[in-house]
């Protein structure tokens, strides 16, 4: 402490993550630093492979660095990162709990009595448009459905930190879009910093006020950060075709397809290579 | 270890899903059967029932058929007849039911602990492995001798041979439950605030759960097997016993009679196990349902 990200909320030192692998030992990401100020959407973007999901796990405390530190409102992490939200890319709802049930699970963890908590539970469903299925089962919904339950879930305990996982990689474009806008109308003005992993580059820059782009796999570092000033309230909708949209797309795109390159380079010639190609999730 | 085949059950052929769901805008639409008509289906298998006990009567009757060896329906219905208005089957039948139930319970626990347990302790699942494959591999008739010696002629050895029986299937199909549990799930219970017990309690139980009944047709099938062929071994009452009693006397009838009113008690449980699963598993969706 005592230099200038002092007031960052959360920051990663020199974090360094290694898996043990059948194939012997496998760098994720490699002494990467970033910083990111409270009330902040950062987005990390890389080609597949790159050690994504890494970053957001060591923040999430869901695994420890190999080497480095990860600092919380200025605090070293120890366990589980209790001030963040963590929305997966895959079904993470409990299929044997309805829609309402889902959505209180954290406040019926922490102990809030279930009068309560279904109350609670039942204004955020409404909030996420899905009034009418607070008592139908996961399975009865559809993608874009559930992933506003994950949405519910995640933020009635009003964490300060969101940290998520390509959430709406599996949604369908339209209903991403839709998703995306009503997340940002959620953030807005709601004070929370939010580090979104994404491997597409278009929500990247439409979602973020900084764009973090990593290296290519294995030992992805960052690479660049861009500033995106695009001003807000932004409407996803639109912005897309705004001329300081494609200019800023641009300008990541061609250092992104770099990473691309070289990671499909790495593909097809490095076979030789132990676990060159390994997705590190 | 890996997933043991949880026993052959029935498909039902002539289901139609029929819970009132809200719309499903994703996923496959649910497959509909285009076979034939449910009464015409009923009608058939009624039709058949009268022409092979009619059959069977038949053949008894014009010596087709030896009655000695086959005896024939009307001796078997005159005999189960004598039995219910005797009263004396329902002794033989609570008795049954009763070391079928507790071998359920007994086993049921047993496998739900030990399951559990070494799912989460993998050193401890590592150095049992091999003993628990060695217990799993032995047929378990050979332990009926050895059980009637340890736990008397009376209703215990029979549980204790169920109890072997439905332990392994429970054993198998929580640690697969705990085991095979989503990643993701745990992982964003425990972003959630879940601690260890809580974890169990709204993850890991019930994930092993939906293993766990699934399966139940084949532990109830097994206990009442364990409790039917530990009597038919050694007892003074009981299901088995009765129809050990009656083959020592080359009573066919007596044989048939048992297994008949067997048989519908296994049909009438097995109705009641699928309406108790059908609500425990109620989150599941319908073609998922009932397969493990």
């Amino acid at each position: 402490m005592g230099d200038g990200d002092d007031g960052a909320a959360m920051e990663l030192r020199g974090v360094t993550m290694t898996y043990q692998g059948a194939e012997g030992d496998y760098t994720a990401v490699r002494e990467v630093d970033l910083a990111v100020a409270p009330g902040r959407f950062v987005s990390v973007v890389g080609p597949t492979g790159c050690g994504k999901s890494t970053v957001l796990n060591a923040v999430a405390g869901l695994r420890e660095p190999s080497a480095g530190q990860v600092l919380i409102g200025g605090e070293p992490l120890q366990g589980l990162n209790r001030r963040a939200g963590y929305m997966f890319q895959q079904d993470a709802l409990l299929p044997w709990k309805t829609v309402v049930q889902n959505v209180a699970f954290g406040l019926e963890l922490s102990g809030v009595d279930k009068a309560e908590r279904l109350e609670r539970a039942r204004e955020w469903v409404h909030r996420v448009g899905l009034a009418g299925f607070e008592n139908a089962y996961p399975h009865q919904l559809s993608g874009g459905m559930r992933k506003r339950t994950a949405v519910a879930q995640t933020w009635i305990g009003d964490p300060d930190i969101l940290l998520m996982d390509e959430p709406f990689g599996a949604l369908d474009v339209q209903t991403r879009q839709v998703m995306e806008n009503e997340l940002l109308s959620l953030w807005t003005d709601s004070g929370k910093t939010v580090l979104f992993v994404t491997h597409d580059l278009e929500e990247a820059v439409s979602l973020s006020d900084e764009v973090v782009l990593l290296s290519a796999g294995p030992g992805s570092r960052i690479v660049g950060r861009y500033p995106v000033e695009l001003p807000r309230p932004r409407d996803l909708l639109d912005i897309r075709t705004t001329p300081r949209f494609t200019e800023l797309y641009g300008a990541i795109w061609a250092d992104l397809r770099n990473e691309v390159m070289r990671t499909y380079e790495r593909a097809s010639h490095g076979t030789a290579g132990a676990g060159a190609v390994q997705d590190a999730g | 270890m890996s997933a043991l085949p949880t026993g052959p059950r029935a498909p039902e052929l002539s289901k139609t899903p029929a819970d009132p769901a809200p719309p499903r805008a994703a996923g496959p639409p649910r497959r509909r059967r285009t076979g034939p008509s449910r009464p015409a289906v009923l009608a058939a298998q009624l039709g058949l029932a009268v022409v092979l006990v009619a059959g069977w009567e038949l053949g008894a009757r014009t010596g087709v058929v030896d009655p000695f060896f086959f005896s024939s329906p009307a001796a078997v219905a005159g005999r189960i007849g004598k039995w219910l208005g005797g009263g004396e089957v329902y002794g033989h039948l609570l008795t049954t039911l009763s070391e079928a139930a507790l071998a359920l319970v007994i086993g049921g626990v047993l496998g739900l602990g030990i399951g559990f347990l070494l799912a989460r302790a993998r050193t401890l699942a590592a150095v049992l492995d091999p003993y628990i494959k060695v217990l799993n591999a032995l047929p378990r008739v050979v332990l009926a001798p050895i059980f009637l010696l340890w736990f008397g002629l009376g209703i215990w050895s029979k549980v204790a041979f169920g109890v072997t029986l439905v332990f392994f299937i429970v054993f198998f199909n929580t640690y697969q439950g705990v085991r095979e549990v989503d990643r993701v799930l745990v992982d964003n219970a425990r972003m959630l605030g879940a601690k260890e017990s809580q974890l169990i309690r709204h993850v890991l139980l019930p994930s092993a759960m939906s293993w766990i009944f699934s399966s139940l047709h084949t532990s109830v099938g097994f206990a009442i097997v364990g409790a039917v062929v530990g009597e038919y071994l050694g007892a003074s009452e009981g299901m088995g016993y009765l129809i050990a009693q009656a083959e020592g006397t080359f009573d066919t009838t007596g044989v048939f009679a048992g297994m008949v009113v067997l048989s519908a008690v296994v049909v009438v449980i097995d109705l009641l196990v699928n309406r108790v699963e059908r609500r425990l598993l109620r989150w599941q969706p319908a073609r998922e349902r009932g397969h493990a």
